[in-house]
């Protein structure tokens, strides 16, 4: 069973929803947590876990000869990113933006170009207690997240048959939170009672139906706000799966790193509640 | 003309909360000339909700085309879906499908194909708009779910910006930046005059904070760093002191956690409200967000 956590907003407590969720669940099954928020991985910071291992995600980017250059142009015209720009014999190739889709290596007429891995970031793994926990790291300074995600849900993919793997998503509802989103068994939209919470659901709500996956509504700091959330879920029959309550404690706890179920026996009642309307609601389709 | 980019890493510190305040004490401190406000979170825009804009234009976002097949073509040879390295082609019942959310639009499938079969589309992945709020123009977008290429409406979004401050010779540009660290931010750093980083006393705010400042500092932008709800943690805001202190960034403001903000909060409001002339009694972070304003106006030298 794969469950990602995703929200439109960032700061709702989707980390804190995925870290102490694992946490509940380790007890009874065997549990991956994946961060899959390459831009800002953060679920380490609660977990702790001991790096077991690392691997370097590249892009294939084209390395050019010039030597063998015929002037024909064609690598300019097939980039579909600007990433290589001829200039007469001299080939210009601006690595940031490629895509490392290969194109200009296939069709350059004459084999000028080669390819060369570029590392755009790293996928490390490891161990928090029985918790099996992955997560990539964008580089700094490199724009493509989504081959970083990939990668970190392509490690987990063969090693968590049976288990559960919890998915902790990038905020929004663009391409790199597609990545990780896509493929879930359900998806937990974490959201707040404020209006930015609420407008911010329902882009979230559009991007997981449009990719089909069976969702629920994790509200935190319930008790905040006003009723517009629920009443939007109740029109839309979303169903609420579980309300954590507005305390500053609970800020507290999460500001120093702490782990909300280990001090908060409610915290923990609360997330056994929300994994059993999990399997029920996951059940049903 | 200054550009100032509000920034935070991770979300729910505070970030658009600050640059709505701004927005306010921007009409006092300029009240004869335009502040263009600009939102560059165009995956999850949230200025407008206290902003309250109404759209003067709406104009259409292309992104990367997509490919198509045209089936009456298509010998299913097969060919597309060897060079596709997205995995958006392959057989679905007997013939050739791609994928469009796979789709990164890089046209390989194109240009391979032996019997021309394959378009590509020019695809509407977004829109943006020009508005009017009582604080001045809002330019803002909304990326299609599940498009990419963000950093290029991010760049669409500036550029209208730009383009509206020049001819009512504005002195200030006030964006409110994306997420994370990837393409929508990189999108809004390059060339701004100043980037004010919105961290919170977090051991998570902390460490987006310093993947912020490394990139920003690749990008050569001035730096300067508020601590948001600073007495949420006074051990951590310690630490994020003396981080600036070892990596020369000036700290120009410490905004202390309010009820009252959670309460604008919850109503969509701004935090320091439009009529209420400066030297009325306000909440304490309303205030402190007025000495940071003060300071970062001094930093842009206006
Ligand atoms: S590999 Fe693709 S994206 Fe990269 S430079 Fe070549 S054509 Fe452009
Ligand atoms: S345009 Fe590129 S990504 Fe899209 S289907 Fe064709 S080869 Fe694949």
């Amino acid at each position: 069973m794969i469950i990602s956590i995703a929200s439109g907003k960032g700061g709702t407590g989707k980390t804190t929803v995925a870290v102490n969720l694992a946490l509940t669940l380790m007890e009874t099954e065997s549990v991956y947590l994946l961060d899959c928020d390459v831009e800002e991985p953060n679920a380490h910071l609660f977990l702790r876990p001991r790096l077991e291992g690392s691997a370097k995600v590249t892009v294939p980017v084209p390395i050019v000869d010039e030597e063998q250059c015929n002037e024909c142009g064609r690598c300019g015209e097939t980039c579909a990113f600007n990433a290589i720009l001829p200039l007469g014999k001299h080939v210009l190739t601006f690595h940031e933006l490629c895509h490392g889709c290969g194109g200009c290596a296939l069709l350059c007429p004459t084999g000028a170009i080669r390819e060369e891995p570029l590392e755009i970031g790293v996928v490390e793994w490891g161990h928090a207690g029985s918790i099996s926990h992955i997560h990539g790291r964008l580089k700094i300074g490199s724009p493509l997240a989504p081959p970083v995600v990939r990668a970190v849900k392509k490690h987990a993919q063969n090693r968590s048959l049976g288990a559960v793997s919890i998915i902790d998503a990038p905020p929004g509802t663009s391409c790199p939170v597609v990545a990780s989103v896509s493929g879930s068994d359900f998806c937990l939209l974490v959201t707040e009672p404020t209006p930015f919470g609420l407008h911010d659901l329902t882009l979230a709500v559009d991007m997981v139906r449009e990719l089909g996956v069976n969702f629920g509504v994790v509200i935190n700091r319930a008790g905040l706000g006003n009723g517009g959330l629920v009443d939007y879920c109740r029109a839309e029959n979303i169903p609420i799966l579980a309300r954590i309550p507005f305390d500053r404690k609970y800020a507290k706890c999460y500001a120093k790193g702490g782990r909300l179920i280990e001090e908060f026996p409610e915290i923990r009642k609360i997330l056994q509640d929300l994994w059993h309307a999990v399997c029920v609601s996951a059940e049903r389709v | 003309m200054k550009e100032l980019l509000v920034i935070s890493g991770k979300g729910g510190t505070g970030k658009t909360t600050i640059v709505g305040a701004f927005a306010g004490l921007a009409k006092d401190s300029f009240p004869c000339e335009t502040t263009v406000l600009a939102d560059c979170d165009v995956d999850a825009a949230d200025l407008h909700l206290i902003l309250k804009p109404s759209v003067r234009r709406t104009n259409e976002f292309f992104g990367l085309k997509k490919a198509t097949i045209d089936p009456a073509k298509c010998d299913n040879c097969g060919e597309c879906a060897k060079v596709c390295r997205f995995d958006a082609i392959a057989m679905h019942e007997e013939s050739i499908k791609i994928e469009p959310v796979s789709c990164e639009g890089c046209a390989v499938c194109f240009h391979i194909c032996p019997s021309q079969a394959i378009n590509m589309k020019d695809v509407i992945a977004g829109h943006w708009f020009v508005s009017d709020t009582i604080y001045g123009p809002l330019v803002h977008a909304k990326l299609g779910v599940a498009e990419e290429n963000s950093g290029k409406l991010v760049m669409e979004v500036r550029r209208e910006a730009r383009r509206i401050a020049e001819t009512r010779g504005s002195r200030l540009i006030i964006c409110d930046g994306p997420p994370g660290v990837g393409c929508p931010v990189i999108s809004s750093m390059s060339g701004v005059d100043l980037a004010l980083i919105v961290t919170e006393p977090t051991i998570a705010g902390v460490h987006d904070m310093e993947r912020l400042y490394t990139l920003a500092n690749g990008f050569d932008v001035e730096v300067v760093v508020c601590i948001n709800k600073y007495d949420l943690d006074y051990k951590i805001s310690r630490d994020i002191r003396e981080f600036c202190r070892t990596h020369d960034i000036d700290m120009v403001g410490r905004i202390p956690f309010d009820e009252e903000v959670v309460k604008a909060l919850v109503k969509g409001e701004p935090i320091i409200s439009p009529d209420l002339t400066s030297g009325k009694s306000e909440s304490p972070a309303a205030n402190a967000t007025r000495q940071l304003w003060a300071e970062i106006l001094n930093r842009l030298s206006l």
